[in-house]
């Protein structure tokens, strides 16, 4: 494999292994801070104990996690130093604000939530715990910012100077914070976070049922993790409906490829599984139209027109544009202090054709494909796997709300076992977002091949290896001791973290 | 009289001191900082245009970007 391959797969389980940290942060937040509003509104010390347990876990799982996050900037420094520096000046604003918040919100109120419980007030608490959950979340608002803007650049203008996309005005910087894709992608992220604290908190408590232990408090924890997953499967709906249409307008290759649709049309219909559809059911997902239109990889290829009447290039015309940007690059670098004037018209013939750029580095037309069969079936994980949860969660929140959990023993083996597929839903998820879009970094602008240095594979394979090595010791610790907690059950040590 | 100690020393200070079960969490965390800053940062992940210009980065990526598969290129008409 070369040396774009190792990269990619190197940062891909970078990212995936960050991902199992931050959706349980997100969940659990939420489940605790509901669970201590819960004690300080009726002033009752059972809902106290439950947060305490349940914030035991958070803490076991953000130590492990914590972190996880930089390693991706170590590669970005290492493996894609030319993706680094084309995103730079775009990246900055949102990746500072991050870090700042993310250090100042949440290590001070992470601190409070934990030392605090006998030396704020009970309403201090209470604030501290929602906002360490309202400082992971921004975080990630930040974060999903930057990759909304990989997704469907907007706000930035390219410097041939510089040679990077950057945002000229504050208008631009608002324009990349309120770009469409990131910010259903983070409703569909935080939300997604929700439906794993969720279906975590009922899992455990599951097995403390099937264990015949700990009765009350974990039909409790079960009823309140289950409400907040099911808030958060419906808002992932929601989320998820306006990221399809988002796929559709964008990134119409990711959507076709997701659907494994050759040739599209009006009235197209949805895949379930190969040789079951339901006609027109694309076209409404993804236009809101029964008859919209629909491109398939065939109609990417060789161009075609949008439900608005604009008429989209072939990927050969692209190619061409790409090319023509290339060069008018390569010309305005060339004479931009030793003939300005042939500068100047290279650079007109560049801001005309920039917008296809990234292009010109194709080789073929057939480039711009993503690997079909695994965002296909990995989206279907996604969605099936995403209403199993939901179906779970509302029969657990049913009986646990008529008291009659245990007389449903194939509910709470089915609960727990939903612990490793809520990963694997969206671990999904992200194999659609990020694999979907492939071959680009920053969609039409810059595909893998130029953003990576100039490495040799055997380097990168050596971290690949190390970093494997490192993430399964430390995964294997956090579950352990995560494992540990959860026998031992919450009679909680209350006052001491 | 001793003065008074600002809240957040004494809340950290207290926390970290009379802490039971996050003890080996603390320690996780600074062995994970330890390795990725002491041994991956420093041996595996040098930023490759480290002591590089703005200006040189410029050049550098920008002779990247413009060197384009001119030869291979294929389109279909």
């Amino acid at each position: 494999m070369d040396v774009v391959t190792w990269s990619r797969i190197q940062f891909a389980m970078t990212a995936a292994y960050h991902w199992l940290f931050v959706p349980l942060t997100l969940g659990l937040a939420l489940v605790m801070a509901v669970m201590e509003t819960l004690y300080v509104v009726k002033k009752d010390e059972f809902w106290k104990k439950t947060a305490q347990f349940w914030m035991k876990l958070f803490a076991i799982n953000f130590a492990v996690g914590i972190a996880t996050g930089i390693i991706l900037e170590f590669e970005f420094g290492t493996n894609w130093s030319n993706y680094s520096w084309f995103v730079g000046d775009m990246f900055g604003a949102p990746l500072a604000i991050e870090g700042i918040l993310a250090f100042f919100l949440e290590a001070t109120f992470f601190a409070v939530m934990f030392f605090g419980w006998n030396k704020v007030s009970k309403r201090f608490h209470l604030a501290s715990t929602w906002l360490t959950g309202i400082g992971a979340t921004i975080s990630a608002f930040w974060i999903l910012v930057a990759n909304g803007w990989m997704q469907n650049p907007v706000g930035t203008t390219f410097n041939p100077d510089t040679v990077r996309s950057e945002m000229a005005s504050a208008a631009a910087f608002w324009e990349v914070v309120s770009n469409p894709v990131a910010v259903s992608k983070f409703f569909h992220s935080v939300t997604s976070g929700w439906v794993t604290g969720g279906v975590f908190v009922v899992g455990v408590s599951a097995w403390y049922l099937l264990k015949g232990r700990e009765k009350k408090f974990a039909t409790k924890s079960m009823l309140i993790g289950g409400l907040v997953g099911l808030v958060g499967s419906a808002a992932v709906m929601l989320s998820g409906d306006a990221s399809g249409i988002h796929a559709a307008e964008f990134q119409p290759m990711k959507l076709a490829a997701a659907e494994g649709l050759e040739d599209g049309g009006k009235g197209a219909a949805f895949t379930i599984v190969p040789g079951i559809k339901v006609p027109h059911m694309l076209s409404l997902l993804a236009t809101h139209d029964w008859n919209g239109y629909v491109p398939g990889i065939n109609d990417i290829l060789n161009g075609y027109t949008d439900n608005e009447g604009n008429v989209i290039p072939s990927v050969a015309d692209k190619m061409a544009m790409g090319r023509t940007a290339l060069d008018a690059l390569a010309t305005y670098r060339a004479n931009k202090d030793t003939n300005p004037e042939l500068a100047a018209q290279a650079r007109e013939v560049l801001d005309a054709n920039v917008q296809y750029m990234g292009y010109g580095h194709l080789e073929k037309p057939e480039d711009v494909i993503p690997p079909v069969g695994v965002v296909f079936w990995a989206f279907r994980f996604m969605v099936g796997l995403g209403m199993l949860l939901a179906l779970v969660l509302l029969l657990s929140v049913w009986f646990a709300w008529k008291g009659k959990l245990e007389n449903y023993r194939w509910l709470l083996w089915t609960a727990l076992w939903c612990i490793p597929l809520v990963y694997i839903c969206g671990q999904s998820g992200w194999i659609v977002a990020e694999v979907g879009r492939q071959p680009w970094t920053i969609q039409g602008l810059l595909p893998v091949n130029v953003a990576i240095s100039s490495l040799s594979a055997g380097t990168v394979k050596t971290t690949f290896f190390v970093f494997l090595a490192v993430f399964a010791l430390f995964l294997v610790i956090e579950i352990r001791i995560m494992l540990r907690a959860i026998r031992k059950g919450p009679e909680v040590e209350p006052e001491k973290l | 009289m001793g003065r008074r100690q600002p809240f957040f020393w004494t809340l950290y200070r207290d926390g970290f001191k009379n802490m039971t079960w996050g003890k080996p969490l603390i320690w996780i965390i600074l062995l994970k900082i330890f390795i990725l800053f002491a041994i991956l940062r420093v041996f595996f992940f040098k930023p490759a245009m480290r002591g590089l210009t703005d200006e040189q980065k410029s050049e550098r990526v920008g002779s990247h970007l413009t060197q384009f598969p001119s030869d291979t290129l294929t389109l279909n008409d």
